[in-house]
C-alpha cells in the first residue's frame, strides 16, 4: 500500500496496481478502452490519461497514462488536469465512427457510448469524410462491422494472446488498420464469443442475438449457471417477450471470471427450440397417437404413474428436481440414470476430493498453477473454460520473469515481449493430438490405460512410497521422469484428468501425482472434469448406493419414471429397446424431443434452466443455485413441480438435510424471507420499457407480476437490485457505466472478487494429512480390432446445445478419426465410408496422431451411439457409401488432419 | 356596530356586481365552439395521435432501435427489431397502447430517424379500451410527416440494400485491408 494524492484528495493504494485499476476502485470515473482486467495494459488508445506531478512543487505536471502507471508513495496526480486531452483524444477517435447507434446491437450497452459521454464529447465538428471498411463473415456466432472499431487492440490480445486463436489479425497499416480474419469463414477458437464482451463497440456482435435483438435494457435476466458441462461457469441469460435471447457472462472471481466458452454463450438456443415439448402428452399403448393432457390431469397421472414405478434421474437435472424424484418414487427405487462405469468414476473423484491431501482446483487456482500435467482429459472439448484457464497458466513463468525484473504484473506487452516463447511447462498426455498442444512442452500420445500407467509412475518417482508401474519403455520412462523433476519443482502444481476417457484408473493416477507431491504444508491443485451440469450433484445423491443405469434396467419393474434423460445417450441401444419395451408404463419429463420421450405413454412438458431455478453441482463440488430467467406458459412446468408438491425451497432443505456433504444447499439463496428495505431483487432493468404494451395486444389490462418459485427475486423492475448478496448478483449496471465492464462497480478492487464474494460453496473439502495410494488394476488392452477411444466436440457432443442451430451449424455427424496407415491397409479412400461393428456405416478423417491400431470415435454427434461400442472393434470399407448431408468434416478442427481426410465432406 | 352594516352592504353590493356581469355576459361572442360541428385549428406543433412516417425513399423510416420506448414514461410502446434480407432494421411489430399514452411526445424527442411523429389530431376516443391498442399498420403513413428531408439509412454506416459500404453521406470508399500504403 502507498498513499497518494488524487485532485488534492489522498488515498491508500495498492501498488501492485495501476493507476487506472486504482482510480476505478476508488470509485473515481476514468474513461479507458484498452486496459482489461484480465489482459493488462498496453496504454494503446489514450484514453485514460491523467496528470502526474513531479513533486509538491510541480506546478505544470505531465501527461500519463494511468494504465500505464505504477502509483509511486507520494504521488501526486489530476484527473481533472487532463480532461481536455480525454475529451480531444475521444474526438478523434470518433472522427471516423459511423452514424450507427440506432442500428448497432452495442447500443444501450456500449463502452464507447459510455466513454464518450464521460469524456465530454458531444458534438461532432469534424465534418471530412469517414473511413470505411467491408465486413467479413465470421461464422454463426458473431457478426462483423467493421466501420465501428475504435482500434483499440482489445481484439486481437484476446483472441491471440489470451486465447490462443491463429486464425484472427490486425491487417493494413497505419489509419487503415482492420481486424478480421485471413479470409471469410468461421472462427476456429472455441472461446471467440467473448470478443461480443472483449469488444468495447459494435465490431463483434452476438449473432443470434442479433436477429432477434433487443436492448440490455428490455432484456429480463436472472443469476444463472451455464448447462454445457460440468464446469458451471456463471451466465446472465435474457428475455423478452416470452423467448431467450442471449447469454452473457457474470462474473464469478473462481469460476469463469470474464469469460465463457462458445458453448456456454451460443449453445442455450435450446430453449427456444422447434424440438421443445410444449404441452403434456399421454397415450394408451406404444402404438396409440399422443394427445394432449391438461397440466392437472397430467400432473395426476405422474402421480399414479409413480406407484411401483422405479426413478431413473439425470446428471442435468437439478438437485432439487432428482430430489423429488426420490421422494416421489422412494429411496429404493432411485436409479442414477448414468452407467456404472460413469457412476464409480464420479463416486472416485469425489472420494479422492474428500480423502486425499489435494486442494480441489477451480478455475482462477488452475490460471494460477506453474506447472500443469493433463492426464488423458480433452478439455477443450469436455470443460472449455478449464482449457482457456490452462492457457493462461503457461504465461506464469512469463510473469515471474517479469516480477524477478520489477515489473508489474499488468505491463502486459512488456511481460509478452520478456517472455517471447518461454512457458511455464504444460504436458499433455492424450491419445489424439489436442488444441493446446501449441503451448505444451510435451505431448505423448498413449491410450487412457497407458496414460494411467505413466501417471502412477509420476507418482512413484516423486515420492517413492507410492505404488510402482513395471513395464514402461525407456522413452516412457524418462518422460515420467521429466514430468516428475518438473512437477516437484513447481511452486504450484496443477494435475488436470477426468471422466471422459472411461479409464477409471486415470483418475486415481491424478489422485497419486497430487497426493505425491504434498510436501505437508503445500498440496497440488487437482482438477478432474466431470461430463454434465450436475454429474456431481448426481453422485452426491447417490452416495452409499450403487445404483446405476444398469441396475435399472434389470430391476424388472414394469413402470419407470424418467426425468430429463434419453436413455439413448446413456447406454446400448438395444439395451434401452429391450428395457423400454418391458415396461407397461413409461413416464418421461424432458423439455426436448428424444428417442426416449417419442416411446413414452406420458410426457410432461418441462422446463429449462431458463424457466425454472434449482441447483447445480460442479467438478469442483461447488453447488451453484441458479434463477429462473422469465416463467413459461402454464402447460410448462419445472420438473419440481411436476413431481412434488412441496415448494423448491422445501425439497431444498430437505435434499440438504438428507443427503452427506449437502448441508450448504441450503445457503446457496438468502431466502425466502430475503429483501432489501422491503424490496425483493429484480429481474428487470430499472428503465425496462413497454410493460403497458408488450401484453396490450392480448389484453389491454395489464396482468399482475408473475409470482417467483423461492421468494428471492421479483418478475418485475421493482426492487433493489442485490448488493447483499454474490448469488443474487444479476445483470451489472452503475451510473455511467452501460456495458458489462460496469462489474468494476461491485469488485473489492477493478478486477477483483466481488464485494459480496464469489457465488456458489464447496460442499466438498479434505483436510487430510497422510498419503493413501490408489493402486489400481489396470486391464491389459485386448489385441483384437482397433482399440477404441471417444473424441469429444464441443460442439454436438453435448445433448441440450446440440438442439441449437448456431451451435448445428458448427457441428457435425458422428465420424471416426484414423491414422493415415490404417486407412490406407483397411484400403479407404477419402470419399469411402467405414463400416463401424455394432453400428452403421460414418465418414471419416485421418489424424496423424492417432497411433496405429487405435480409432477415435465421434461422442454424441447424430449417426452412431458410442454406447453400442465395445473397447476394441473391427473397420471395414462401407458398401454403397454416402456421406450424411450434416457431414461437415471442415468443422473439425485439429492441428494433426492429415491432408488426404475428409475429402467425401458435404460442405 | 356601524362598522358591521358596512360590511353587509358591502357584501350585497359586490353579488349585485357579479350577477350585472354575468348577464354581460350573454352579448358576448362565445369562446367555445360548436364541437364536433365547429372542428377547432389545431397548430402543427399540436401533440396529438402518433403516426410512424416513412423517408423520402417511401421507405418505413423506423429502424427498431427501441429509443422512444425507452422514453415513454408511461412504457406504453412496444416493438420488436428485425431486419431484411440486405441487413436493413425495422419493426416486425410496433405498438402503442393508447389508452396509457399520455401524449408528452418524448418519444418523437428521442427518435433519431424522425420516425415517430405526434398529430394534431386529438379525436381518439374509444368505447372498448382494448381499442385503444394500436399496431404498426394503424400508425404507419405514407408520407414523411413534419421532417421531409432526413434519411437515417444515406448518413448511417451501416450497409443496406442499394447502399452499399462507403457509400452513405461523407463517406470514402472501403479502405483496401492488403495495402500497406497509408
Ligand atoms: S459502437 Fe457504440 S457508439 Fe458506435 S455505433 Fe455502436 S453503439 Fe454507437
Ligand atoms: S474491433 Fe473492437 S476490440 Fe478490436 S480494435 Fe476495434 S474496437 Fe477494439
Ligand atoms: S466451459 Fe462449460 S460451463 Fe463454462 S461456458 Fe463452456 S460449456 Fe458452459
Ligand atoms: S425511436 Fe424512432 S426509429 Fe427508434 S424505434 Fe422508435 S420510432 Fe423507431
Ligand atoms: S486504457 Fe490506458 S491507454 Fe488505453
Amino acid at each position: 500500500m502507498v498513499s497518494i494524492t488524487i485532485d488534492g484528495k489522498n488515498f491508500e493504494v495498492d501498488e501492485d496496481n495501476n493507476l487506472l485499476q486504482e482510480c476505478l476502485s476508488h470509485a473515481m470515473d476514468l474513461p479507458y478502452f484498452c486496459w482489461h482486467p484480465s489482459m493488462g495494459s498496453v496504454g494503446s488508445c489514450r484514453q485514460c490519461a491523467v496528470i502526474e506531478y513531479a513533486d509538491d512543487n510541480d506546478e505544470k505536471g505531465r501527461l500519463v497514462m494511468a494504465c500505464m502507471t505504477s502509483p509511486r508513495e507520494g504521488g501526486r496526480y489530476s484527473l481533472k488536469g487532463a480532461r481536455k486531452f480525454r475529451a480531444q483524444a475521444i474526438e478523434s477517435i470518433m472522427i471516423n465512427h459511423p452514424h450507427d447507434c440506432p442500428v448497432c446491437e452495442e447500443g444501450g450497452e456500449c463502452h464507447l457510448q459510455d466513454m464518450t459521454v464521460m469524456s465530454g464529447h458531444a458534438y461532432r465538428r469534424y465534418d471530412g469524410k469517414k473511413k470505411t471498411h467491408n465486413n467479413q463473415y465470421l461464422g454463426p456466432f458473431i457478426n462483423h462491422e467493421m466501420n465501428r472499431c475504435i482500434t483499440c487492440y482489445r481484439c486481437v490480445r484476446y483472441y491471440k494472446d489470451y486465447a490462443g486463436g491463429t486464425d484472427f489479425s490486425v491487417q493494413a497499416s497505419h489509419d487503415n488498420t482492420y481486424f478480421g480474419r485471413w479470409q471469410e469463414g468461421a472462427y476456429e477458437s472455441e472461446f471467440s464469443g467473448n470478443l461480443v464482451e472483449v469488444c468495447p463497440t459494435g465490431v463483434f456482435t452476438d449473432k443470434p442475438f442479433a436477429k432477434n435483438y433487443v436492448r440490455k435494457w428490455d432484456l429480463q435476466t436472472s443469476p444463472s449457471v451455464c448447462t454445457g458441462c460440468g464446469v458451471g461457469c456463471n451466465t446472465n441469460p435474457g428475455e423478452r417477450y416470452g423467448t431467450l435471447r442471449r447469454i452473457v457472462n457474470r462474473f464469478n472471481d473462481e469460476v469463469n471470471g470474464y469469460f465463457l466458452c462458445d458453448k456456454g454463450r451460443f449453445g442455450a438456443g435450446y430453449v427456444n427450440s422447434e424440438q421443445r415439448i410444449p404441452v403434456s402428452m399421454t397415450r394408451d399403448s406404444h402404438e396409440a397417437d399422443p394427445v394432449q393432457i391438461e397440466p392437472d390431469a397430467a400432473k395426476q397421472a405422474l402421480k399414479d404413474a409413480a406407484k411401483g414405478a422405479i426413478g431413473i434421474a439425470s446428471p442435468r437435472a437439478s438437485m432439487e428436481a432428482n430430489f423429488a424424484l426420490r421422494e416421489l418414487v422412494g429411496e429404493d427405487s432411485f436409479y442414477a440414470g448414468i452407467s456404472a462405469k460413469e457412476l464409480g468414476m464420479l463416486n472416485s473423484i469425489i472420494d479422492i476430493y474428500q480423502n486425499r491431501p489435494v486442494n480441489i482446483a477451480n478455475i482462477k487456482d488452475i490460471e494460477n498453477s506453474d506447472a500443469v500435467l493433463i492426464l488423458g482429459e480433452d478439455i477443450t472439448n469436455t470443460a472449455a473454460r478449464m482449457a482457456l484457464a490452462v492457457r493462461q497458466s503457461v504465461k506464469n513463468l512469463g510473469r515471474q520473469m517479469g516480477a524477478d525484473l520489477n515489473f508489474p504484473n499488468w505491463h502486459d506487452a512488456a511481460i509478452r515481449t520478456l517472455a517471447m516463447d518461454r512457458k511455464s511447462p504444460l504436458y499433455i498426455l492424450s491419445p489424439h493430438a489436442t488444441r493446446l498442444d501449441d503451448v505444451a512442452k510435451s505431448v505423448h500420445i498413449s491410450s487412457a490405460a497407458q496414460s494411467a500407467r505413466i501417471g502412477l509412475a509420476i507418482a512413484h518417482a516423486i515420492d517413492n512410497s507410492a505404488p510402482a508401474v513395471k513395464g514402461l519403455s525407456k522413452e516412457e520412462q524418462s518422460l515420467v521422469d521429466e514430468i516428475a523433476g518438473t512437477l516437484k519443482g513447481a511452486k504450484q502444481a496443477l494435475i488436470i484428468s477426468g471422466t471422459s476417457s472411461m479409464e477409471p484408473a486415470l483418475l486415481e493416477a491424478a489422485a497419486n501425482v497430487a497426493t505425491a507431491l504434498n510436501d505437508g504444508d503445500s498440496k497440488a491443485n487437482l482438477a478432474l472434469a466431470v461430463p454434465e451440469s450436475n454429474s456431481l450433484g448426481l453422485a452426491l445423491m447417490m452416495q452409499g448406493n450403487e445404483k446405476a443405469l444398469e441396475q435399472a434396467m434389470s430391476s424388472g419393474s414394469k413402470k419407470a419414471i424418467v426425468l430429463e434423460n434419453d436413455l439413448y445417450r446413456r447406454a446400448a441401444s438395444a439395451d434401452v429397446d429391450t428395457f423400454i419395451d418391458g415396461l407397461e408404463q413409461l413416464a418421461v419429463l424432458d423439455s426436448l424431443k428424444n428417442r426416449t420421450g417419442e416411446q413414452a405413454n406420458l410426457v410432461l412438458a418441462a422446463a429449462t434452466f431458463a424457466e425454472s431455478s434449482g441447483t447445480f453441482v460442479n467438478y469442483e463440488g461447488r453447488a451453484q443455485h441458479y434463477y429462473s430467467t422469465f416463467k413459461a406458459v402454464d402447460s410448462i412446468r419445472s420438473s419440481v413441480s411436476w413431481l412434488s408438491d412441496k415448494s423448491l425451497n422445501e425439497l431444498n432443505a430437505e435434499c440438504a438435510a438428507a443427503l452427506p456433504h449437502c448441508a450448504e444447499l441450503t445457503h446457496l439463496t438468502p431466502g425466502e424471507g430475503y429483501n432489501f428495505a422491503g424490496l425483493k431483487a429484480p429481474r428487470q432493468p430499472h428503465r425496462y420499457s413497454g410493460r403497458t404494451a408488450m401484453r396490450a395486444n392480448i389484453n389491454v389490462h395489464e396482468p399482475k407480476q408473475e409470482q417467483d418459485e423461492n421468494g428471492v427475486m421479483v418478475y418485475s423492475m421493482e426492487g433493489v437490485p442485490a448488493i447483499k448478496d454474490a448469488s443474487v448478483f444479476n445483470s451489472p449496471w452503475a451510473p455511467g457505466w452501460n456495458s458489462n465492464q460496469s462489474v468494476f462497480k461491485f469488485q473489492e478492487f477493478a478486477g477483483g472478487p466481488l464485494k459480496q464474494g464469489n457465488q456458489g460453496k464447496r460442499l466438498l473439502e479434505n483436510n487430510v494429512k497422510d498419503k493413501p495410494w490408489y493402486e489400481p488394476e489396470i486391464a491389459g488392452d485386448s489385441d483384437n480390432g482397433f482399440k477404441v477411444f471417444p473424441i469429444y466436440h464441443l460442439f454436438g457432443s453435448e445433448e441440450l446445445s446440440a438442439f441449437t442451430p448456431a451451435i448445428q451449424e458448427k457441428a457435425t455427424s458422428a465420424y471416426i478419426a484414423l491414422n493415415p496407415a490404417d486407412a490406407e491397409k483397411l484400403g479407404l479412400h477419402s470419399t469411402d465410408g467405414v463400416q463401424v461393428e455394432h453400428n452403421g456405416a460414418v465418414p471419416f478423417i485421418l489424424r496423424n496422431s492417432i497411433a496405429a491400431g487405435t480409432v477415435g470415435v465421434a461422442v454424441g454427434l447424430s449417426g452412431l451411439n458410442f454406447r453400442n461400442i465395445p473397447g476394441s472393434i473391427a473397420l471395414d470399407k462401407a458398401e454403397d457409401w454416402q456421406s450424411p448431408d450434416n457431414w461437415k468434416a471442415a468443422n473439425i478442427i485439429v492441428s494433426d488432419r492429415s491432408a488426404e481426410s475428409g475429402k467425401g465432406s458435404a460442405s | 356596530m356601524f362598522k358591521a352594516i358596512g360590511k353587509q352592504i358591502k357584501i350585497i353590493w359586490s353579488q349585485i356586481v357579479t350577477l350585472w356581469l354575468v348577464f354581460l355576459h350573454l352579448f358576448k361572442k362565445a369562446d367555445t365552439v360548436e364541437y364536433p360541428d365547429v372542428q377547432p385549428y389545431m397548430f402543427p406543433r399540436w401533440r396529438g395521435r402518433i403516426v410512424l412516417t416513412r423517408d423520402p425513399d417511401g421507405e418505413e423510416r423506423c429502424v427498431a432501435c427501441n429509443l422512444c420506448a425507452v422514453a415513454c414514461p408511461v412504457d406504453c410502446i412496444a416493438l420488436q427489431k428485425t431486419e431484411d434480407e440486405n441487413g436493413r432494421w425495422y419493426p416486425e411489430f410496433f405498438r402503442i397502447n393508447f389508452s396509457r399514452c399520455i401524449m408528452c411526445g418524448f418519444c418523437e424527442e428521442a427518435c433519431p430517424t424522425h420516425a415517430i411523429q405526434l398529430t394534431p389530431d386529438f379525436e381518439m376516443a374509444e368505447y372498448v379500451r382494448q381499442d385503444m391498442v394500436w399496431e404498426k399498420e394503424h400508425m404507419l403513413i405514407n408520407g414523411t410527416g413534419k421532417y421531409h428531408d432526413y434519411n437515417f439509412y444515406r448518413v448511417a454506416g451501416k450497409a443496406i440494400g442499394g447502399k452499399g459500404k462507403g457509400e452513405a453521406r461523407n463517406e470514402l470508399p472501403p479502405v483496401d485491408r492488403r495495402s500497406l500504403l497509408p
